[in-house]
């Protein structure tokens, strides 16, 4: 199948590792990687801090640059949700809304698509050692996407799943919020790097870039010896 | 008091409020508790996501006919024999429920728990009075002794007290000598409500859900103090928001079951009291006059606009329980008696943007409250809504966010800008860079890096990577 592969700008800059790791699993699986250089930001950081109209100016790049795909996957839930969201915003615009509405049918997050498009399970991945894994809001919430992350995780080799506690509870990133609610921020985020002590894994997976670098970067700063990983990356282990 | 409970600035309310290891204890403990409860009553029930969609139905039917209704409600209650008052303002309000106390000379006024006679203020105005007014609820009967100190909960307002500090004001106010175990404070609190309730001029409740068909107020409460406020004085007065209204019965029973269960993961709360009016002949108890206010103050504002849908609410605090924000900053943060979520969209509403406007910047748009609500109202949507009101149609934003969100538009709308950015990242962030982190960042980032790490940007961005690698693949 041919995907057409929204890495996001988190990890066009920061983390290269987790397209590499997504590339490389969907190859295994069969997937022709396509991917189009006019991909900037989905907008989302502009949008949410209720820049609209300049948040536009991006959206409409996006969906210009990914209308001829046949289907998009992104290693992002948050980033897909907001593919999805481009319809709304475009509501009351007769041009960019049926456009917006067929970028948002063929627009996936990674483990979904690997569950329910391709139908696969166990990628054959093998990672030793305890993990735990945090269901990042954007994705479960407003996406929907719960138990294929989960799916995916239980079948890798060697890795043993312990449950976060107050799994559920936001930890503390939403985009500019990190910076313009900062000392709300650092509280949650620090409840939710003691959620991921008390699990004593040694692995914290999860799904969206921004929250890992969120979570990672508090770990690092409070020398917690947890690495954080992605979720392609844990599922390219091998 | 009214809707606006401090002067502080939302920023030191929250530092001061964080320091509070007690309150935060509660709150978080109180949010596990309700959490699990409201999820258990809710799959005991069966088919939630259909009683939610139900639930929206009629609060978005009732509030597109909600001139109707209000219209049918108190031709109803009318010919029953109570009076009807429709207040637009606040001071509307107060002014009526004055008059009725001067009228009748009233000494003693008893209060069972109401949220919209706090948003006005009523309890002050009656004061000024020279009236005696008592909260009936155990909750605020406990914040009212203690020097009326805010509710910082719509559903529990003493939430941020504990049973050490109930007892001292307990001690302190009313001369309690036992233990601060919960049940003892409670009777104590019970016998003294009890001596008042037989002395009461005037009765007020607010109103949960009032009725069209029968011009009933229906109200829900957990202590059974709505029914002795409302039937042992001989004047009754009813307060209630103007969206607070049902068609019929039916759904009156639809509404008091989601309202149950989301609140405190109940089937039913331990009371439900329907008043109809003044007593009839054929009755022995009950008030001898009924009168209902209707309180517009800033809702009719509301229908129409993008922000309709907040009237849904059934002031459960579903989401207040679920929200993250709130759980570290507690209630009284946000400077209004309608906290969390709900209060994130309402306040800034009702009291405006000048006093209110951090309020809908209070969360992390992380969708949980949305997910809770019982009618469905997209509170993380509406706090989204507020925000683009405020940057594009107030134009509040501040100039150097304005500048960089231009940026930002123009930086993601074109290859050049972007690429030729992403490329620099790397050696413009070098001299912050250490071990391929950055733990002190300039500009934006410094908010960042004063509490965590930023990793450096990819010496090779991924499209770098990509471009090779296909470069290979098409070589094999
Ligand atoms: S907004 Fe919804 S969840 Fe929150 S108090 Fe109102 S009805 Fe309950």
């Amino acid at each position: 199948m041919k995907v057409t592969l929204f890495a996001t700008c988190i990890v066009d800059m920061f983390q290269s590792d987790v397209g590499i790791a997504t590339v490389e699993v969907l190859e295994r699986l069969g997937c022709e990687i396509v991917f189009p250089t006019g991909q900037v930001c989905c907008g989302q950081p502009a949008y949410n801090s209720g820049y609209v109209e300049d948040a536009k100016k991006a959206m409409k790049k996006m969906i210009a640059t990914f209308e001829d795909a046949e289907v998009i996957v992104t290693p992002s839930g948050s980033c897909a949700t907001m593919f999805k969201e481009y319809q709304h915003v475009f509501k009351d615009d007769p041009v960019w809304r049926p456009r917006a509405e067929r970028l948002a049918e063929k627009t996936y997050e990674l483990t979904e698509f690997i569950v329910d498009v391709l139908k696969v399970e166990d990628v054959g991945a093998k990672l030793d050692g305890i993990a735990t894994y945090h269901p990042s809001c954007h994705m479960t919430r407003l996406l929907g996407v719960k138990d294929a992350p989960m799916k995916l995780l239980s079948h890798v080799e060697g890795l043993e799943m312990q449950p976060l506690p107050n799994a559920q509870n936001c930890c503390g990133f939403g985009g500019t919020f990190a910076v313009k609610m900062g000392n709300i921020s650092e509280q949650m985020v620090d409840e939710k790097v003691d959620s991921v002590s008390e699990t004593k894994a040694s692995y914290l997976i999860g799904a969206d870039g921004g929250c890992l670098m969120n979570i990672g970067g508090r770990m690092q700063r409070r020398d917690k010896p947890v690495k954080v990983m992605h979720i392609a990356e844990v599922l390219n282990s091998r | 008091m009214a809707m606006k409970i401090g002067n502080e600035k939302f920023k030191d309310n929250v530092n001061k409020q964080m320091e509070d290891t007690f309150m935060r204890g509660a709150v978080a403990g109180a949010q596990e508790r309700l959490r699990t409860r409201r999820l258990d009553a809710a799959e005991e029930l069966g088919n939630w996501e259909e009683w939610r969609s139900h639930g929206e139905e009629i609060r978005q039917h009732t509030l597109d006919n909600l001139d109707y209704y209000l219209q049918e409600l108190s031709e109803n209650l009318q010919k029953r024999g109570g009076h009807v008052f429709f207040a637009a303002t606040a001071e509307e309000a107060n002014d009526y429920v004055k008059g009725i106390v001067k009228e009748k000379r009233a000494k003693k006024i008893l209060k069972a728990k109401s949220m919209v006679t706090e948003e006005i203020g009523l309890n002050d105005v009656l004061q000024q009075e020279g009236c005696d007014v008592i909260e009936t609820d155990l909750g605020e009967y406990i914040l009212q002794l203690d020097e009326h100190d805010p509710p910082s909960h719509i559903v529990t307002p003493a939430l941020h007290k504990n049973k050490e500090q109930i007892k001292d004001v307990f001690t302190e106010k009313l001369e309690y000598k036992l233990t601060s175990k919960p049940e003892e404070l409670a009777l104590h609190a019970r016998e003294k409500l009890r001596e008042e309730f037989l002395q009461a001029d005037i009765g007020i409740t607010g109103c949960n859900f009032a009725i069209a068909e029968s011009g009933s107020v229906g109200l829900v409460t957990n202590e059974g103090n709505a029914g002795m406020v409302s039937d042992l004085p001989d004047t009754q007065i009813c307060v209630m928001g103007m969206e607070r209204i049902v068609p019929t019965f039916e759904e009156f029973e639809v509404l008091v079951g989601l309202l149950t269960r989301s609140a405190v993961g109940q089937k039913l709360t331990s009371y439900i009291t329907a008043l109809t009016g003044p007593r009839t002949a054929e009755e022995v108890d009950g008030p001898s006059e009924f009168h209902l206010v209707i309180v517009d103050n800033g809702r009719s504002g509301i229908l129409g606009t993008e922000f309709q849908s907040v009237l849904q609410c059934i002031r459960c605090a579903a989401c207040i329980n679920v929200c993250p924000v709130y759980r570290h900053i507690g209630g009284h943060s946000y400077n209004s008696i309608y906290p969390g979520p709900i209060g994130a969209v309402l306040t800034p509403l009702l009291g405006g943007y000048d006093d209110f406007k951090e309020l809908p910047y209070a969360s992390t748009l992380c969708g949980a409250c949305t997910d809770a609500c019982p009618v469905k109202i997209p509170l993380h949507t509406l706090l989204h809504q507020h925000r683009q009101v405020i940057v594009e149609r107030e134009g509040r934003a501040p100039i150097s966010e304005k500048l960089a969100m231009k940026a930002f538009g123009l930086g993601a709308s074109s290859n050049q800008l972007y690429a030729a950015g992403s490329k620099m990242a790397n050696s413009v962030m070098k001299p912050f860079t250490k071990d391929e982190t950055i733990s002190k960042g300039p500009g934006p980032l410094k908010a960042w890096t004063e509490i965590r790490d930023f990793p450096a940007p990819n010496k090779e961005r991924f499209r770098d990577w990509f471009k090779q690698h296909d470069k290979e693949r098409d070589d094999a």
